[in-house]
């Protein structure tokens, strides 16, 4: 594995070669990603990412808050998968505090968590065809996440930055007729794939633009810690969801694809498929759901329903305590890990018994996937590091944190 | 789900494939275990960690060979101040593990794993440049989120939240 230990710092050794500056703003690069590329005519001998122009410290602001307060930095880290982000800290602090979500919480969590999904394939798949030179997928792609951020607004009043899970359970009921609109959504979903996969899988100017260009093998993504489809498209059969299942997947029936080639063709076809079988895993949820309270009873934890606080002195005490004071959490350590679009993401929670968490660190799947990026372009042609980087999908706010 | 006291008895937990393997390859290696909210922890030796970390990804009936993440803690200004974490998965028995390593806060430093997993890299790094742990034998240890030029380690504790230092 002697090919994987990184270069050092990249100094023109003979008149051979040149050192290319890429990013940090650069339309390909997904965010502020800056690349240092020595190359060689074409080819590119080395790459060097260079990573920090979006770090904001999450980390550190973390251990000033209270439990409750960290929920919306957490949509922050990965704005294109808030639900996944909040699901992760949620469990975390579920599991030090011990306490158990009734199932309607689970089975919306996983429901949203699934719509969260498609819409981060979605607007990968736009921007990295665009990359590529197709355009028309783009605009199909926004077209379709339109619609899935109107139901986020729906169930939580933002777009973006949800917040919509809580530790204890999910912040609202959903509204009425919520679940129509998202029945609608799964009828129509699975003809408009058959939309992107008719402009690319077939296209002879995508598949020669794609097969067979930087491979990963299976070895090399295990060893550099890659993570979900970047991992699956080398061949490694591993998926938080069925494997170690959290939140109630293992209720649901659902295919986990798994490429061999590992190269970007076969990464696209995963995420493909992925949309599909996460829209099948949305309707599992909508025909399945129970019924019953969307927040665990824990009224220290938890804060009471706006009618209860207006009526009830007790459920007002408790309002205000937590808001005020927080919630103490039991003295421990935890790391929970979920299958984020991009792969694992973990959270690692560190409580001193206080109400604000010690320690708060999130294992970002990119900032792992991202090393993959100097085995997968090196010795292949500059015009294919911007194929690698759209097919391991990063989001930099993830990888700076 | 109510809480269960976390159990650190060596005796009782040795049963573990990750301990078993750990104290059959020298006894004096493990420190302690933890095992917590369904979460094993071992304490390792910190001369010791590299060689465990490849005994643990080669052991033949459950081997430990995906490295999940690595962090870091700061407990000032209680000593031994840092523990560095890594969380270990395995693949192919869908298990974690999580090694922990104490450093003093004098001159925190440890043997890189790099060696082991190349994709101990990044998250090295970012522990140098955010906690000030030195890694012997990263071959590319530099600051990787904080500006080249940046003074001081903004996670310790003993720097500030908000406000110039």
């Amino acid at each position: 594995m002697a090919h994987l230990t990184p270069t050092p710092a990249l100094e023109p050794g003979q008149d051979k070669t040149m050192i290319l500056n890429m990013g940090p703003q650069h339309p390909s690069t997904h965010g502020v990603l800056r690349l240092i590329l020595e190359i060689d005519g074409e080819t590119v001998v080395r790459l060097l990412p260079d990573i920090g122009y979006l770090h904001t410290g999450i980390e550190k602001t973390c251990e000033a808050k209270f439990y409750h307060q960290v929920v919306p930095l957490t949509d922050r880290i990965d704005y294109l998968c808030p639900m996944t982000n909040n699901l992760c800290y949620v469990l975390a602090v579920e599991k030090l505090l011990g306490i158990e979500i009734p199932p309607k919480a689970q089975w919306l969590r996983v429901m949203m968590n699934e719509l969260t999904r498609i819409n981060s394939h979605l607007v990968w798949l736009g921007t990295h065809a665009l990359d590529l030179g197709a355009m028309t997928v783009f605009l199909y792609c926004f077209r379709e996440r339109e619609d899935v951020l109107r139901l986020f607004e729906a169930v939580s009043g933002q777009r973006m930055m949800t917040s919509y899970f809580r530790v204890g359970g999910v912040a609202l009921e959903p509204p009425l007729g919520f679940f129509d609109r998202v029945r609608d959504f799964a009828n129509r979903f699975p003809s408009k794939v058959d939309e992107y996969e008719g402009l690319l899988t077939g296209n002879p100017i995508w598949v020669m633009r794609t097969k067979g260009v930087a491979k990963l093998s299976a070895e090399d993504a295990i060893a550099l810690s890659a993570s979900g489809p970047t991992l699956r498209g080398s061949g490694v059969d591993f998926d938080l969801r069925r494997d170690m299942p959290y939140s109630g997947y293992d209720n649901f029936k659902f295919k986990v694809p798994v490429g061999k080639d590992g190269d970007v063709f076969t990464r696209y076809m995963l995420r493909v498929q992925e949309l599909r079988e996460s829209i099948g895993i949305v309707e599992q949820a909508l025909d399945g759901m129970p019924s019953g309270p969307v927040k665990a009873n824990a009224p220290k934890v938890v804060l009471p329903d706006r009618e209860k606080m207006k009526t009830e002195m007790e459920a007002l005490i408790y309002h205000f305590k937590i808001i005020t004071e927080g919630f103490a959490v039991p003295e421990g350590e935890v790391y929970q890990a979920v299958e984020s679009p991009r792969g694992e993401m973990g959270y690692y929670i560190v409580s001193d018994g206080s109400a604000k968490p010690y320690r708060v660190h999130m294992r970002a799947a990119c900032l792992a996937n991202l090393q993959t990026l100097p085995s997968m372009c090196e010795g292949h042609l500059i015009a294919d590091v911007v194929a690698a980087i759209g097919s391991i999908d990063i989001v930099l706010g993830e990888i700076d944190r | 789900m109510a809480l269960v006291p976390a159990v650190t008895d060596l005796e009782q937990l040795k049963g573990h494939p990750a301990i078993s393997r750990l104290i059959s390859w020298n006894p004096q290696s493990v420190e302690g275990v933890k095992f917590d909210r369904d979460e094993m922890t071992i304490y390792v030796e910190r001369s010791a960690l590299r060689e465990a970390c490849a005994l643990l990804r080669d052991a033949a009936n459950c081997p430990f060979n995906y490295l999940s993440d690595i962090t870091c803690v700061d407990w000032y200004p209680s000593e031994p101040r840092f523990e560095v974490i890594y969380h270990l998965l395995s693949i192919p028995n869908k298990e974690r593990v999580r090694l922990k390593v104490r450093l003093s806060g004098e001159t925190p430093a440890l043997e890189s794993v790099i060696s082991v997993w190349p994709g101990a890299n990044y998250f090295e790094r970012e522990i140098f440049d955010l906690f000030g742990v030195r890694f012997s034998g990263h071959p590319y240890l530099r600051r990787l989120l904080m500006p080249e030029n940046w003074e001081g380690h903004p996670l310790r504790k003993d720097y500030p939240v908000e406000g110039y230092r």
